[in-house]
């Protein structure tokens, strides 16, 4: 698992790669909090490198959601693979968090709100 | 061994209503689109064609689950298994009534994961109970059982006092990592994250394994979690597990509620080579179709999760449900 950070139009853009389960879950939390995730007022996770997600990966992402949103911020998902989109569906994650088909799409979601 | 489920309900029995029975009806009717049946045997057969949540109901009963040895007891006598006394206990007791009349005597051990209400709510309208000859043995890690055992049937609460039972009734302490025998088959506890704790049972017999872990929160991203519950798991021939939540709803707005999810029941089955698994304490809110939808949703889970292991039998379990192993 690896975490990419840049930052585009003012917001941060994390894109984590491979595969994220219980084994790596701390570590991907660690990543998190290298890149200040949760003190980000715009967040889009780019999730076309997210091979697979388990329930401790998305625990970790909805602790994340509830820091941001608490501080004001806005989090974002976009592009997820096949896998991922479904386990998004599966696990209802789509019902709470946004996502986007691409990360175009995600970034001009968040300058058309402001 | 056979496993049969009395009461697979969460926190609070419901009935299925009037108005989603109708609903089921009117479905079913337009389904079968003017088609004639000779007979009931007719109508039966095309039934059975039908989705589950179409022609049946999950049901309502809190949670109890009998375990069925197939050898009898060489001691002879007429033993029983169970987990927990929630309102399926009541036509569980019944049953037994029916089977033996109130003259032949028998034991009943009971295992208690914990004693919320919806897990002891059973007892007081369970026959057998009443019954001098019978006996009940219950077994518990939580030192108040027998205290919330009489609570619960003491005034104002319930007319009928706990010593008008006439079944001879005594409570065993349980502690986690010691195995007890009970009713022919090796059991041991293990304590689980849930408001006041409760415990999740693993049963061994005749070469084969049931675990009963229900009302257990998990956080698999902590250290140690995953690979603990895998354990008690390992290569159990069923895993009746706590899936009253999605998984979305159990880690945000029901977070420290002390259930789990039908994509965390796949995970830990998964890492423990679990065969079956049987969704249960089904939240009480939802529809027969819902829980068809958290069914489907975790046979999914499993197809994404195979690679190339052994395939996982994952199913909602119902009232009356009969699984053997
Ligand atoms: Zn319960
Ligand atoms: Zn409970």
């Amino acid at each position: 698992m690896d975490l990419h950070a840049t930052y585009r139009d003012g917001v941060l853009l994390l894109q984590p790669q491979g595969r994220i389960n219980h084994l790596n879950a701390e570590a991907f939390e660690a990543a998190l909090a290298a890149r200040q995730a949760a003190q980000a007022g715009r967040l889009l996770i780019d999730l076309s490198q997210l091979e697979y997600i388990s329930s401790a990966g998305l625990r970790i992402l909805m602790l994340l959601s509830k820091q941001i949103v608490s501080a004001g911020g806005r989090l974002a998902t976009a592009a997820p693979t096949p896998v991922v989109r479904e386990i998004l569906e599966i696990s209802r994650f789509n019902l709470i968090f946004k996502i986007h088909p691409t990360v175009d799409a995600a970034i001009a979601a968040f300058a058309a709100v402001g | 061994m056979k496993v049969r489920f009395w009461g697979t309900r969460g926190s609070l029995p419901v009935s299925l209503g009037g108005a989603a029975l109708r609903a089921k009806l009117v479905r079913s009717l337009l389904a079968a689109d003017g088609r004639r049946f000779a007979d009931a045997a007719d109508a039966e057969a095309w039934l059975a064609t039908q989705p589950f949540g179409l022609t049946q109901t999950y049901g309502g009963n809190s949670s109890c689950v009998e375990i069925e040895r197939r050898a009898p007891d060489p001691a002879g006598g007429n033993d029983y298994l169970l987990c927990d006394m929630g309102s399926g206990l009541r036509p569980f007791g019944n049953a037994v009534m029916a089977r033996h009349g109130p003259q032949r005597p028998n034991h009943f051990h009971i295992f208690l994961s914990h004693l919320h209400w919806d897990h002891i709510m059973g007892l007081p309208f369970f026959t057998p109970a009443y019954i001098a000859g019978n006996r009940l043995s219950i077994y518990s890690a939580h030192a108040e059982a027998e205290q919330a055992l009489r609570l619960q049937q003491s005034p104002p609460c319930f007319p009928v006092p706990f010593e008008a039972l006439g079944a001879r009734i005594e409570f065993i302490q349980l502690e986690p990592g010691r195995t007890v025998t009970a009713a022919g088959c090796q059991v041991s506890a293990k304590r689980q994250l849930h408001g006041g704790d409760s415990y999740g049972y693993r049963f061994e017999a005749e070469g084969r394994s049931l675990v009963y872990s229900t009302d257990s929160e998990h956080r698999l991203e902590q250290a140690g979690e995953a690979e603990d519950f895998a354990a008690f798991f390992r290569a159990a021939d069923l895993v009746v597990f706590d899936a009253m939540y999605s998984l979305a709803d159990a880690v945000s707005v029901k977070q420290d509620w002390g259930h789990s999810s039908n994509v965390v029941g796949v995970e830990l089955c998964r890492l423990a080579g679990a065969r079956r698994l049987a969704l249960f304490h089904h939240e009480p809110i939802f529809s027969d179709e819902r829980i068809a939808e958290v069914e489907a949703d975790a046979r999914r889970l499993e197809r994404i999760t195979r690679e190339d292991g052994p395939a996982l039998e994952v199913f909602a379990a119902y009232d009356g449900l009969e699984v053997e192993l």
